[in-house]
């Protein structure tokens, strides 16, 4: 089995697994190359005014998804709206008082573990305690889904920047006569602001592709409707609905609204990772 | 300022901070009560399926609405051969990555390569479905699939999970779409914990004569075992639980192949595809049934999965 010589043997397998390990990169990249590109090739031809302008068609005739951007655009809104304020305060209560206690590791550890929880399940469980309730799908049901998957990314980010914050701005505000809780509000929180707004980004970012949570919930409208309280197009759903459809104009339209869902989930991913760096520099 | 006055202020104060704490206590509460309420609530959905199927819900393949007579194995099973496959495929992949990331790559490029893969991880997986469903199983159908059978068939244990018409969608695609889904996340968290190795103990090994792959190999992955297999976990967590790219392309077939190129059913997309269009209390409560058994899974494994990074996490603070 020692044909070669220890040396050459040892340098062999070291080029080899360094080689593969390059291929293993390209691999990587050759996937997001090729979805990408896919994206790009069947996306563009759909792209028009009219996506923009016009609801979503029954099949076989022309139109947009007016009404499913719309509809998107406010749920995700509306859950980042409800889901930022618990999480920051949350992630404000482990970074600053979590130190002794059982409740602040016992959250971290369930907080860690939602985090990566099936989106399908969250869906689920809006649908029990609230669309069964109610008796009918709701924007409000899709909104409160997609808040439950906001609360986590923005605990997590807002503890871990706010343990960024050095002690000594802490004790400087207190040494002032600040009371802890306008330490906590005017200084921590603020000298952490641009990389808790770094989190929201990436919330906003992870719901706004989320499908599963939303077919139990807001389901899908096939019209014009900006009432919560009524069941709410939004992209998702239209295009997993019009891409399992036999028809090719909403083929068309699905790959026209994947390319804008995955653009803008992908740009303010990027925008994210900007911010966050711009601030680390100047620190 | 009058003495009274100051020591009002004081109090307010001390009110002030007394309620932020706690308000924020709250919230932090409110997360905990936030799980409670998603397991009894499933649990309450799911009582009827219990009450009726009992323990034989795990082991039937029976997925009957006419009759109402439902059992999850089918879904479970192909939960588990997805993830699995995804696995198999992703776990060496990451390992490069990690490794190209961290120890090959030029300085400059680190950092757009580490966002390229991480950008992987933000593709909506709903897009890893479509591109699955139209591009990616028409090119397995006709090119991986043939040859698969071709070569891997007639081999006697291994033929058997290779046989079978190409048809593109299937239990296998599905897995290697979740593969490519949850690389980045293991990836990351790899590449994550080797940078926590101290240089020192690298430069040792440099020093003894070491090559980089022995570095890695003998050196680098020893001392982070335990926070790599806790970002498979993660990754696992992921795969389990992962809805929309599984759907588009495992078949919805209840059906227990032997073949991992014939359709399949897992617990999620059974979820996406039925739930909707279930009638009848026992139809939908056997269905959040399935839903409450995906979470209790993907809970046990993300909590070891949490448990490893933690105790990686403490060693490191412990050495340095």
């Amino acid at each position: 089995m020692n044909l070669l010589p220890l040396y050459t043997r040892r340098r062999l397998i070291n080029a080899l697994g360094l080689g593969i390990s390059v291929l293993a990169m390209l691999f990587g990249l050759f996937w997001l190359g090729w979805i990408l590109w896919t994206l790009l090739d069947n996306g563009i031809p759909g792209l028009s005014l009219a996506v923009f302008t016009q609801m979503t068609p029954p099949p076989g005739s022309k139109g947009g998804l007016l009404n499913a951007i719309v509809g998107s655009l406010m749920m995700t809104s509306i859950a980042t709206i409800i889901g930022t304020p618990i999480g920051i305060l949350a992630g404000t209560y482990l970074a600053e008082f979590g130190q002794r206690g059982w409740l602040a590791p016992t959250t971290r550890f369930i907080n860690d573990v939602l985090l990566s929880a099936p989106s399908i399940v969250i869906g689920l469980f809006i649908y029990a305690i609230y669309v069964v309730r109610v008796g009918h799908f709701s924007g409000w049901g899709g909104a409160l889904a997609l808040s439950i998957l906001v609360i986590p990314i923005v605990i997590r980010t807002t503890e871990n920047m706010l343990r960024l914050v050095p002690n000594t701005l802490r004790e400087a505000a207190a040494a002032l006569g600040a009371p802890q809780w306008k330490v906590i509000n005017f200084v921590t929180l603020r000298a952490a602001r641009a990389g808790i707004l770094t989190g929201i980004m990436l919330a906003v970012a992870r719901i706004s592709g989320e499908t599963a949570p939303l077919l139990f919930t807001s389901l899908n409208n096939q019209f014009w409707s900006s009432n919560m309280n009524q069941p709410m197009a939004n992209l998702p759903v239209v295009i997993f609905q019009f891409a399992m459809s036999p028809y090719d104009d909403w083929h068309t339209l699905a790959w026209a609204g994947a390319l804008l869902i995955t653009f803008s989930v992908l740009t303010l991913n990027i925008l994210a990772r900007v911010l966050f760096r711009q601030r680390a520099t100047t620190h | 300022m009058p003495m009274f006055l100051r020591e009002a202020r004081l109090k307010r104060q001390n009110w002030l901070d007394f309620l932020f704490r706690n308000v924020t206590r709250f919230f932090a509460f409110a997360v905990l009560a936030l799980l409670l309420t998603l397991i009894i609530a499933l649990i309450i959905g799911s009582w009827p399926a219990i009450n009726a199927f009992g323990f034989r819900f795990f082991g039937s393949s029976e997925w009957n609405p006419v009759t109402e007579e439902f059992g999850a194995l089918i879904p479970i099973v192909g939960t588990l051969t997805t993830s699995a496959i995804a696995l198999l495929i992703a776990i060496p992949v990451s390992f490069g990555i990690a490794i190209f990331l961290t120890e090959l790559s030029p300085r400059w490029l680190r950092r757009p390569l580490g966002i390229a893969i991480e950008l992987l991880a933000g593709i909506p997986s709903i897009i890893y479905g479509m591109w699955g469903l139209f591009v990616f199983a028409p090119l397995f159908a006709d090119y991986i699939e043939p040859w698969l059978t071709k070569h891997i068939g007639p081999i006697p244990l291994l033929g058997p999970f290779f046989s079978g018409p190409p048809m593109g969608i299937g239990v296998l695609t599905a897995g290697i779409i979740l593969a490519i889904m949850v690389i980045p996340f293991i990836a990351s968290v790899m590449r994550d914990v080797f940078e926590v190795v101290p240089t020192l103990l690298k430069e040792s090994a440099y020093g003894l004569g070491a090559t980089t792959w022995e570095v890695m190999w003998k050196v680098v992955l020893p001392y982070t075992k335990i926070g790599v297999v806790g970002g498979i976990m993660l990754g696992l967590g992921r795969a389990l639980g992962e809805t929309m790219a599984v759907t588009f392309v495992i078949g919805n077939a209840h059906e227990l192949n032997k073949s991992l190129l014939m359709p399949g059913n897992s617990i999620s997309s059974a979820l996406a595809n039925e739930f909707n269009e279930a009638v009848g209390e026992l139809y939908t409560s056997a269905l959040i049934e399935l839903g409450l058994i995906l979470f209790f899974i993907t809970f046990v494994v993300l909590s070891l999965a949490r448990y490893m990074l933690y105790k990686l996490a403490k060693r490191e603070g412990h050495t340095t």
